[in-house]
């Protein structure tokens, strides 16, 4: 069950990531999650939106270089511990993570992180198999 | 094909008997009506006579673009005003432009030179010629407007700029043959691919491409962007305008010079010292058949080589290799010898990577900087930070290792860097000036 992500390349300049936020905003795109990765030059902003597919055409018509990745969403427990769980589940089966990040669900009181694999399916795999719970697309943008 | 059959295949011995005779004349006629000229020759002491054989030519003095600007408007100017029948002059980015007159004959060599480098190129009539050079003082679009309707191809004036209605018409009349700057074709696909067109389906089939150096990396991406075979043509306007030198299509391998009408050296652009052929260095012409203002041994700024061996194509006339740049474009970083098109070689010998790119160079205290602008797309972009660093440093390696200067690398986000419509703008220098 993987969930598709956006990416943008970004120039550090100023009021890049500001037209990023307004172009999606007048297409009515909702953002779930959002995580920036930045060097001195440039950055990364991943998102995660309500419709991947029209925050994907509407940017790239607005000149942005956009990719679609896929990720795996996780929800845990938001308790003291619960990431360090599925971490060490994923450490166990050798599983290389490229990069993560997270939020906090707003009515269950659970957390989700999203994970980034370089072997996807074979990380799945370990989750599935120690019962962790992994979101689909759809309940994800919908939460 | 070739256009004249007669001259373009000349034996070598017969054409350097013509060369030398051409030669005796034009230094004579320079010597007899032009100041400058007879003060330059005495200064080097030697009189028209003197000139016996091609190798003579070495003794006689440089002509530089400043000679021009010095004499400007019309100071060099063989013929009185009577019988000069057009005036074109260079864009002058520094100071006054450079005035170059021709006589009814120039104007009838330079369509037959013209002629014979489409015919070269592979064109023919038949052909729907579509002349995206700029008409105006600029010889691009003249030139190449008169050799056109010479070889009888139906020749649509388009001029530059208006890239939408450049694809209209491109498309709607069926062009065959273009004729731009490098830049401009690749800039063509771009915006033809924006508008939802694919120039490859056009009736595009040829493309004969100059008035800026390019790589032959660059030819590849044009073939397979534009979807044409892509002709490197040579000329400036100081000699003549487009149609000094031209690939045939058959090598496609370094540009015929016509030297029944111009002479050829290659000096070293330091000491001035001329060199034997294969060497490279600054190419120098001399005009042996031009009435209206003869250049003697004008220092183009180009380099170059010349390719002495036969061709495939039958054509005697020597070659010049795929001009590398010029010696004016040349950049001295950290006392090394920088040409933008070896970066443009490196950039285009990495997949994916655009062929747009922008040189800053500056200074840091005593130490000259160089950064290296590269527009990321959708093949080099990656969610990952280390993949973008990774295509960095890889670009900044091979410029290393080609170069030998560290460079810094920036990506920017896609069609940041201008695109030009004319020639392209490749460097920012700002460092200050001496």
């Amino acid at each position: 069950m993987k969930v598709e992500q956006i990416s943008i390349f970004i120039e550090n300049k100023s009021g890049r990531l500001a037209e990023v936020a307004r172009v999606l905003g007048e297409k009515g795109v909702n953002i779930r999650a959002l995580s920036l990765a930045d060097t001195s030059d440039f950055g990364i902003l991943r998102l995660l939106v309500d419709n991947t597919d029209v925050a994907q055409k509407t940017l790239k018509e607005n000149g942005f270089t956009v990719n679609k990745t896929e990720v795996v969403a996780v929800e845990v427990p938001d308790d003291p511990g619960g990431l360090f769980n599925i971490l060490q589940v994923l450490d166990e089966a050798e599983v290389n993570v490229e990069y993560m990040y997270a939020f906090v669900e707003r009515n269950a009181g659970n957390a989700v992180i999203i994970f980034r694999f370089d072997e996807v399916d074979n990380a799945i795999a370990v989750l599935n198999g120690k019962g962790v719970s992994i979101l689909s697309g759809e309940k994800l943008y919908s939460l | 094909m070739i256009w004249n059959d007669e001259f373009e295949t000349l034996p070598r011995e017969a054409l350097e008997s013509l060369q030398t005779k051409r030669l005796q004349q034009v230094a004579e006629r320079v010597y007899a009506t032009v100041p400058f000229y007879k003060q330059q020759f005495d200064k080097a002491g030697v009189k028209p006579e003197k000139i016996k054989s091609l190798d003579d030519l070495r003794r006689l003095p440089f002509t530089l673009k400043q000679d021009m600007r010095d004499n400007y408007p019309y100071g060099l100017f063989a013929k009185p005003l009577d019988q000069i029948v057009r005036i074109h002059a260079s864009s002058g980015t520094t100071g006054k432009p450079t005035v170059v007159g021709y006589t009814k004959r120039d104007i009838d060599n330079w369509t037959e030179l013209m002629a014979r480098s489409f015919t070269a190129a592979g064109a023919n009539r038949g052909d729907i010629l579509h002349n995206a050079y700029g008409y105006g003082l600029f010889t691009g679009g003249l030139g190449a407007h008169y050799g056109a309707e010479k070889i009888g191809a139906s020749v649509i004036p388009m001029s530059g700029g208006n890239t939408k209605k450049q694809l209209m018409i491109m498309q709607d009349f069926g062009s065959t043959v273009l004729t731009c700057t490098p830049s401009y074709s690749l800039y063509l696909a771009e915006a033809a691919a924006e508008e939802g067109l694919d120039i490859r389906k056009f009736k595009l089939r040829i493309g004969i491409l100059g008035a800026e150096p390019w790589s032959e990396k660059l030819r590849n991406e044009i073939e397979e962007k534009v979807g044409i075979k892509a002709i490197d043509i040579y000329g400036l306007s100081e000699i003549l305008g487009p149609g000094v030198g031209i690939e045939c299509i058959e090598a496609q391998s370094g540009l015929h010079i016509w030297e029944d009408h111009f002479i050829p050296e290659i000096i070293d652009p330091i000491s001035g010292e001329s060199l034997p052929d294969g060497e490279q260095g600054e190419l120098v012409i001399t005009t042996i058949t031009k009435e209206g203002i003869p250049m003697i041994r004008y220092r183009t700024r180009d380099i170059t080589r010349i390719i002495a061996e036969p061709c495939i194509c039958g054509r005697t006339h020597r070659r010049l290799e795929r001009m590398c740049g010029r010696s004016d474009d040349m950049l001295i970083i950290r006392g090394v010898n920088v040409y933008p098109s070896q970066i443009e070689s490196v950039l285009m010998d990495i997949e994916g990577v655009e062929p747009h790119y922008m040189l800053i160079v500056d200074r840091e205290g005593t130490l000259d900087t160089l950064e290296v602008q590269v527009e990321v797309n959708e093949q080099t972009f990656s969610d990952e930070i280390k993949v973008l660093q990774g295509l960095s440093r890889r670009i900044e390696k091979e410029i290393k290792d080609l170069l030998g200067i560290s460079c810094r690398i920036r990506l920017v986000e896609p069609k940041t860097i201008a695109r030009s419509e004319g020639k392209a703008q490749r460097v920012i220098d700002n460092r200050p000036k001496e």
